[in-house]
């Protein structure tokens, strides 16, 4: 019934989690709803703050801690956004050069993503390095308040290892990071696909671990939306949620991922070779004695319910936040981050469409070692398995306990 | 007042605010990159630095130092030097320009520009200000230009299209340039397309046909 097509102003960094968007706009999704994003590729996560803070966009894909980092002040332009949805669980990796992964070889790890043995292959390498005098390893990531950080951290803190102590981080576009391993500024990183994939196939390199190993039902990307947007028009909106959403669906569709593969290979997107981008999307990636090894839970669009904004997943990051030092743990900053999250927008958008959507706003992390039916108020929905690979539960009721816990444990 | 972050503070030493601006621009183009800097120097900045390779801006900014970076927000390395600017000591502490959001309109028209900047905390805006507005209206007339000269080339080589379309006509038909020149407009008023359209398939028709009736 739209009389005229609104147009959405919506920036992406070239990765294929920016797939929903790109798919909303450009097989149909968008148009179905009177909708026209207009995309804009931006260099920067800073660019991608920026221009949300002075309405050049009004939407972006964005790493899911970003509008938490933005509503609690941190960063050098803070402005108030929200997180109505969700683009999809992880598919990052942590990828080290080939002459990293022959040292960790030698020390255990093994080629098949195993993220515990990699990880204590690293704390051997580190502690063998500073005995015999050897500067720190560096790893890089793509931004300080990114998930990418946070599971890093995580990794290595369960073997004793602390991120910016033991292993020195540096800040690199995702695009560069394959350069960088080429030229030796950093031993490895972690960053989404194609990122991945590309410094395997193009500078040898090896994927020792990925995010969905290390949490298997991890928030990646999120949509973020200036919060005067959406007061501005709720029906706007829903609208833009239902179109993301059935992009979602579209996208994790393997039926889809030669067309989608094609389409994100696209000069104006990712602007690189079709094959590559399969890799990640069919789950299979390279191990690094260079055979094709499937992760189920690798790279999850909508399956899962990972399109639903979890309040438990925004306060594991904020937990995360504190954890590192980022922001004090007070009552407010946890309810900032908690707000950040709209469940109920999501709740709101899609609740004429068939869709299962859980009945609870907030759960458990960790809790679900196997995919497990939940409750819903309209339709069937499995969740999980959601665990982390330390075994840890994070209840974000008890989050003052989650994180004594992990400070009495040497994290 | 949105709070600042509190790694980003920090005291300000008054002294330094008199000494002479030392600017660092930050652009992969060139001749924008000297623009800007022609008009630094010409508000009598003396010490103004350029980099236009991306490769090496860390140790770029670390060796200059500077009080002010101007830099081109499609300059990738954005997320890498607000790191570096929280987390080094190599460097004075610069914060992105206009924190404290009180110039909203200077702040947009800076994005739109597509340029943003860095300051040391702590130097008076109003000596920064002028830096930056010198920036976005350069930044725009740069961006004018670049138009202006697109459309002059696209302008171009419509016209020496045309010219072989016509002068194809007047080869093949025995017509005259005139006569060559009406058919063209008669033919694209009648299909209600561009003169330049109609001409670009008549060259390429003339083209797949054989090279006989090349000018």
């Amino acid at each position: 019934m739209a009389t005229a097509i609104e147009q959405i102003r919506a920036g992406f960094i070239p990765l294929t989690d920016s797939a929903p968007l790109i798919v909303a706009q450009h097989r149909g999704f968008a148009a179905e709803e009177g909708l026209e994003l207009i995309l804009s590729r931006e260099t920067s996560w800073a660019n991608i703050r920026d221009r949300l803070a002075v309405s050049q966009l009004d939407i972006a894909h964005a790493l899911a801690p970003l509008p938490i980092a933005s509503n609690l002040g941190l960063g050098p332009f803070p402005t108030r956004l929200v997180a109505p949805m969700t683009l999809g669980f992880g598919g990052n990796t942590i990828t080290v050069s080939r002459s990293v992964w022959r040292a960790l070889e030698a020390r255990g790890a093994t080629p098949d993503f195993d993220p515990y043995r990699s990880a204590l292959a690293l704390s051997n390498l580190v502690r063998d390095r500073a005995a015999k005098g050897n500067g720190p390893l560096k790893f890089g990531i793509v931004h300080p308040h990114s998930a990418h950080r946070f599971e890093l951290a995580y990794w290595l803190a369960a073997v004793g290892l602390r991120l910016e102590r033991d292993v020195e981080m540096v800040v690199l576009p995702p695009p560069f990071m394959a350069d960088a391993i080429a030229t030796g500024q950093i031993d490895g990183f972690c960053a989404g696909e194609p990122w991945g994939s590309l410094a395997v196939r193009d500078e040898g390199a090896a994927i020792l671990t990925t995010k969905s190993h290390i949490w298997r039902a991890s928030p990646e990307k999120v949509l973020a939306v200036r919060e005067r947007w959406v007061t501005q028009d709720s029906d706007r909106l829903a609208r833009l949620i239902r179109a993301v959403w059935r992009a979602c669906v579209w996208c994790d569709d393997p039926a889809n991922h030669a067309e989608l593969a094609d389409l994100l290979a696209g000069e104006k997107f990712l602007d690189l070779s079709t094959d590559i981008l399969r890799l990640g999307l069919s789950r299979g990636l390279i191990t690094p004695a260079g055979a094709p090894r499937k992760v189920p839970t690798f790279l999850a669009f909508a399956r899962n319910a990972a399109t639903f904004p979890w309040s438990s997943h925004a306060l594991w990051l904020f937990a995360q936040m504190v954890r590192w030092g980022d922001v004090p743990f007070t009552d407010g900053n946890a309810q900032s981050a908690r707000a950040t999250y709209r469940p109920d927008l999501y709740r709101a958008a899609l609740s004429d469409v068939d869709v299962a959507i859980p009945s609870a706003n907030a759960k458990v992390e960790g809790a679900l070692s196997r995919e497990t039916p939940v409750g819903t108020a309209n339709g069937r929905l499995s969740l999980g398995p959601d665990g982390f690979f330390d075994g840890r539960v994070f209840d974000p009721d008890r989050l003052q306990d989650y994180l004594d816990e992990l400070r009495s444990s040497g994290g | 007042m949105i709070p600042l972050a509190p790694l980003l503070q920090c005291t300000q030493n008054a002294a330094m605010v008199e000494k002479p601006l030392r600017i660092l621009v930050i652009d992969a183009n060139r001749i924008r990159a000297s623009i800007i800097e022609d008009g630094l120097r010409e508000s009598g900045i003396a010490s103004v630095s350029v980099v236009d390779d991306t490769a090496d801006v860390m140790q770029r900014v670390v060796e200059i130092d500077p009080d002010v970076i101007v830099i081109d927000l499609e300059t990738p390395n954005r997320d890498q030097l607000e790191h570096m600017f929280q987390v080094s000591r190599a460097v004075k502490r610069p914060v992105a320009m206009f924190v404290d959001s009180s110039d909203q309109d200077a702040i947009e028209a800076a994005v739109e520009a597509g340029v943003s900047a860095y300051i040391v905390d702590g130097l008076k805006k109003e000596r920064v200000r002028a830096i930056l507005d010198m920036a976005v209206s350069r930044f725009n007339a740069f961006d004018r230009l670049q138009r202006e000269l697109d459309a002059a080339r696209s302008e171009l080589a419509d016209r020496k299209t045309i010219d072989r379309a016509k002068a194809i006509l007047m080869q093949s038909k025995g017509l005259s340039e005139p006569e060559a020149y009406g058919l063209l407009r008669k033919t694209a008023m009648n299909q209600n397309r561009k003169i330049v359209e109609i001409a670009e398939s008549l060259v390429v028709a003339a083209d797949l046909l054989g090279g006989e009736v090349k000018k």
